[in-house]
């Protein structure tokens, strides 16, 4: 199938990806030639097949509702790029 | 003694026996990382110190020591978690991350008295089969630094083959072990789904991820795997079994065990090489009593389209969180929250990882999900049922790890479907959640390593690691060094 | 034109489990930002939802009592989507195969009954908090809430007025209350509602574009969200416009909706089934367990009160508002108080104490035993109702013991005639003006001279008793 640009840009945005210019098109191409050998599934008649999304028939893994300790907070906070002394920051993010 | 000659069980026996002091084995790995991997770049993160610290607090212990591995200095795939230790997967956007906490096969690893050496290179997060689409450079093969180790655990197939690391453990989520180690000439095993706890392994493909070791030989990778599995509360898709007597059930006896070769793996595109090497490994095990059954597995074709839509779905959603708020690398001059996001995840990946995050969130997106992602996972189906009709007939299967050896770097990258396309033994293991083990079986006339595939069935590792072990009593390609030298 | 309005809910409401959905912080609400969150809720590369099973009951209990068919084979899903309330970039909930579908539940309005059709009931993960501040010009980013459980409850578009949506939701609250799944605490956040509305010409059975919504933090801003929607879509469409299908929020300053920026981008969301989360296929058995131990919802219990104890329909609504309340007076009644008297006291004196401390019936201290005991005493004729009230203020706070109260304080009620014909006497004496008006027809007088005989007595005497006795001595003289 074709993939044009205006869908590069819809994928790219809901990736949350800006492609320079220059790379959109070549990401296209690789892309069209990626989902045009993706095609040879339809070859394989999967009719009513249940698709499979866990390999084993493992059910039911539940935990009980026990509270453990929360992390330090210092530990989850140290790794953040923009915080403060309790919190991450981010640019404007509330209407 | 010439430690680094030693296999990690061997290491630990003259460790037990107080012939080499913890502290000994470390700064032998120390120094040869020192020496060597500045051409080879196996290593993102030498933990140079902590490891004596290490090495220091575990020496009292030797002569109480339960595992065959206690004091055995080793190196993870910098995709594992490790706590206040950089963890980068090999990626810019991960910048200087610290994880607060261990990945569980780390704890485990600690309880077994492992020694940590450092971080090992990779394919960023995984995403390759070349490991270099690492933001820290590419890992070169110790065969031929000319040449890729394979990927993505490139950087932990290469510190073991170059004897820098006595063993590794990495994560194949379509080879991602298996491959490399058939480049680099060493033996792992990627296990059954589920039998290593995934938490803490900073995912690519949930469903398709699982750690593994990557070893100098057989027995390593049973003891390392004895330490590796067991069942996890933390991660729900664990699994009860009966774990850690891999290593004590190798026997070497195979004796009417039925392996089977898929005529598929054997047909075109499949360098010749490597076909005759495999097949002659075949003959090895047929020599020790073993019955080669002829089969055929057509739905393999369709193997590497499902596993890259899956894998490229899955991996659209584990890499959104990265995005420059919580933790890792952010971009500088944003105006606003969309432009940081844009920035910080277009400038913090690299071109493989955008290309699958784009692939991925196209097989998902409305209008496209039912042709591409459903219908994989309808394939996926499929590929586990032919491999249930085919360990019917047989115990386990033989192949080739990849259709031919190392790639010369720079080789592969131009065309990304040509390097999917090399995954094609590898990748049906990983959709049916089946052990895949990779060992050394020979060499091209370059001198390259060649890797054999074996593939069995759910809880097969004890059947695969036996077979290996039995076709290495009779074979040397493992105890083959990249400078020219044999192992013991 | 006359218009129709039609309306559909989704209903959010967090579930009152201890420890989060996928992890083991805790679920209380406040504490200082991030205090509550581990590597999993906050969505640390490597970190892995494991699922809290008092969560899947809960969701089960919630569906039986909306009369769900309950999915034997449910699933996770994800979905994606990027804002910074969301660590990990994805929300774990259910698309294809929900917990619970096909629900009904019948209101009763004072229009009549209404029957709603419940489309869904699922489970998922709540968001963090976000809080802008406007001096740094920064947002903050609180994960606490992260992980909290929540279950989504979906209407079908069954709703014509403002009036059934509230008497839905206070069904719906009463009802997750009395099974204890949740405190349906709006001001908190734990129960919150985005309304879809359209319009369309009466008698018309196509749906109009409908908008959805959201930040409607009380029944109030609810009701009055809905009139004036309703009133703009109708507007807009009579001058000849076109309502657009988007999310607004309502201002509850400006009493007025308005379209939110940040959900303009067409959403994608990409659901594909979670595969951190193995499926969940529910037992036959484990569910007729569950149904047979699901409590009596409140309309059942009104019914019972009315058709057992023959109290009136006001009292059974009152005493059934809360499920704690309901259970004392069960208690109450089982321990041989009067159905009637035990009524009296928990919607006099009981929700009396509460309101004035500001309680809630489950943090009351009072047992049924104490109160019980109690109102033994005035049935027995030991205390009078007056002095009665007086020990319960002083039981209530600590239940008490009733009986060493009225000991100490020598509180029994004076039942010896000649004792309260002494006082009487006594009374009138005091009192000659009083009693000669009373003689010369002043019937009001006689409250005034009950009420110096018992002073007298300290309040103590039998009422009766003091009555008897009085008329018998100013009628006699």
């Amino acid at each position: 199938m074709k993939i044009t640009t205006e869908l590069i840009a819809h994928i790219s945005q809901l990736s949350r990806l800006s492609l320079p210019e220059g790379e959109q098109a070549a990401m296209a191409a690789q892309l069209e030639r990626i989902v045009d050998y993706m095609d040879v599934l339809s070859r394989l008649d999967t009719g009513d097949i249940e698709p499979m999304s866990h390999v084993f028939p493992v059910r039911n893994v539940l935990r009980a509702d026990e509270e453990q300790p929360s992390c330090d907070r210092e530990a989850l906070l140290a790794n953040a790029p923009a915080r403060d002394e309790e919190s991450f920051l981010t640019p404007k993010s509330v209407e | 003694m010439e430690l680094r000659q030693l296999t990690a069980l061997e290491l630990g026996a003259v460790i037990r026996r107080g012939e080499v002091s913890v502290a000994e084995a470390a700064q032998a790995a120390l120094a040869a990382i020192e020496a060597e991997d500045g051409a080879l770049n196996s290593f993102i993160t030498v933990e140079g110190e902590r490891a004596l610290e290490r090495a220091a607090q575990l020496q009292p212990g030797v002569k109480e020591a339960q595992s065959p591995l206690y004091g055995v200095p080793m190196a993870l795939k910098d995709n594992i978690c490790t706590k206040g230790i950089k963890t980068t997967c090999a990626s810019k956007i991960l910048g200087d991350f610290r994880p607060p906490y261990d990945a569980t096969v780390v704890e485990r690893l600690a309880a077994a008295g492992a020694l940590g050496l450092g971080k090992l290179n990779l394919d960023e997060f995984a995403m390759g089969s070349t490991s270099e689409t690492s933001w820290y450079g590419p890992t070169r093969n110790p065969w031929d630094p000319d040449r890729a180790p394979g990927g993505s655990s490139g950087g932990a197939a290469a510190a073991v083959a170059a004897g820098l690391s006595w063993y590794a453990v990495g994560s194949d989520t379509g080879g991602s072990i298996r491959q490399p180690a058939a480049h680099c000439g060493v033996t792992g095993i990627k296990p059954t789904y589920g039998t290593v706890s995934r938490y803490g392994l900073v995912a690519y493909a949930s469903s398709l991820d699982q750690m593994g070791p990557v070893c100098r030989d057989a027995g390593d990778c049973a003891a390392v795997l004895d330490v590796l599995q067991g069942r996890d509360r933390r991660d729900a898709t664990s699994l009860d079994g009966d774990y850690g007597h891999l290593l004590e059930s190798l026997s070497g006896d195979v004796r009417g065990l039925r392996v089977g070769l898929p005529a598929e793996c054997f047909g075109d595109g499949l360098d010749g090489q490597v076909r005759q090497a495999v097949l002659a490994a075949a003959d090895v095990l047929k020599s020790r009593g073993a019955q080669l059954v002829e089969l055929s597995l057509p739905a393999l074709e369709y193997g590497v389209p499902a596993y890259y839509i899956i894998a490229a779905a899955e991996a659209s959603s584990n890499l959104a969180r990265f995005d420059g708020v919580k933790y890792g690398w952010r971009a500088q001059g944003y105006g606003d929250l969309s432009e940081l996001y844009h920035k910080t995840r277009t400038q913090g990946f690299g071109l493989e990882v955008k290309r699958r995050i784009l692939l991925g969130s196209f097989v998902l997106s409305a209008g496209y999900y039912e042709a591409y992602y459903r219908k994989a996972l309808q394939v996926k189906a499929v590929i586990k049922g032919a491999f249930d009709e085919a360990f019917a007939r047989c115990d386990l299967l033989l192949t080739p790890v990849a259709p031919a050896t190392a790639p010369r770097l720079g080789e592969s990258l131009g065309d990304p479907l040509e390097m999917y396309l090399g995954d094609v033994y590898t990748v049906p293991a990983n959709l049916a959640g089946l052990p895949g083990l990779s060992m050394p079986c020979g060499f091209d006339r370059q001198g390259l390593p060649i890797g054999a595939q074996l593939i069995g069935p759910h809880f097969g590792e004890g059947r695969l690691l036996n077979a290996a072990y039995a076709f290495q009593q009779d074979t040397h390609y493992h105890k083959q060094t990249p400078k020219g030298g044999q192992r013991a | 034109m006359n218009w129709e309005t039609v309306i559909g809910l989704e209903t959010h409401v967090e579930l009152a489990t201890k420890s989060k959905i996928f992890c083991g912080c805790t679920t209380r609400f406040g504490g200082a930002p991030n205090t509550h969150c581990c590597p999993v809720c906050t969505g640390m590369p490597g970190a892995l939802p494991v699922l809290n099973q008092a969560v899947l009951e809960y969701a089960v209990r919630a569906g039986v009592a909306l009369n769900c068919h309950i999915t034997r084979y449910s699933k996770f899903d994800r979905k994606n989507y990027f804002y910074p309330d969301l660590p990990k970039a994805y929300q774990i909930s259910q698309l294809y195969l929900p917990i619970a579908v096909g629900g009904r539940v019948e209101l009763s309005t004072p229009s009549g009954t209404v029957s709603v059709g419940i489309h869904e009931l699922h489970m998922e993960e709540d968001a963090g908090k976000l809080v802008h501040d406007p001096w740094t010009d920064q947002t903050r980013a609180d994960y606490n809430r992260c992980g909290v459980p929540l279950i989504e409850i979906v209407t079908q578009p069954d709703f014509r007025t403002a009036d059934q949506v509230i008497a839905y939701l206070e069904q719906l609250k009463e009802t997750l209350q009395y099974l204890g799944v949740s405190d349906c605490k709006m001001q908190e956040g734990s129960l919150r509602c985005d309304v879809n509305l359209s319009v369309r010409p009466l008698g018309s059975r196509e749906l109009g574009t409908r908008t959805e919504m959201k930040n409607l933090n009380s029944f109030k801003a609810i009701a009055r969200a809905i009139d004036y929607e309703a009133r703009r879509q109708i507007e807009l469409l009579e001058q000849g416009g076109r309502v657009v299908q988007e999310t607004r929020r309502w201002d509850e300053n400006k009493d007025a909706t308005y379209a939110m920026r940040s959900k303009e981008d067409a959403q994608d969301y990409r659901y594909f089934p979670e595969p951190d989360l193995p499926p969940i296929e529910l037992d036959e058995g484990w569910l007729a367990r569950l149904r047979a131990a699901q409590p009596e919802l409140a309309p059942a219990k009104r019914a019972r009160y009315q058709a057992d104890y023959g109290l009136p329909a006001y009292d059974c609504q009152m005493i059934t508002s809360d499920r704690v309340l309901a259970q004392f007076f069960e208690g109450l009644v089982e321990l041989g108080a009067p159905a009637k008297q035990a009524a009296n006291w928990i919607m006099g004196e009981v929700l009396g104490a509460l309101s004035a401390r500001g309680m809630e019936p489950r943090e009351m201290c009072l047992s049924a035993g104490t109160l019980a005991r109690l109102i033994a005493l005035v049935e027995e004729g030991k205390l009078n109702r007056n002095t009665a009230v007086k020990v319960f203020e002083a039981v209530f706070d600590q239940d008490g013991d009733v009986d060493a109260y009225v000991r100490a304080h020598g509180l029994e009620q004076v039942n010896d005639a000649g004792v309260v014909q002494a006082a009487v006497e006594r009374a009138i004496q005091a009192h000659p003006q009083s009693v000669a008006d009373f003689r010369g027809g002043k019937e009001k007088v006689f409250g005034f001279l009950v009420g110096q005989v018992m002073r007298e007595l300290k309040g103590k005497a039998d009422p009766k008793l003091v009555n008897t006795l009085l008329r018998q001595v100013l009628g006699g003289t």
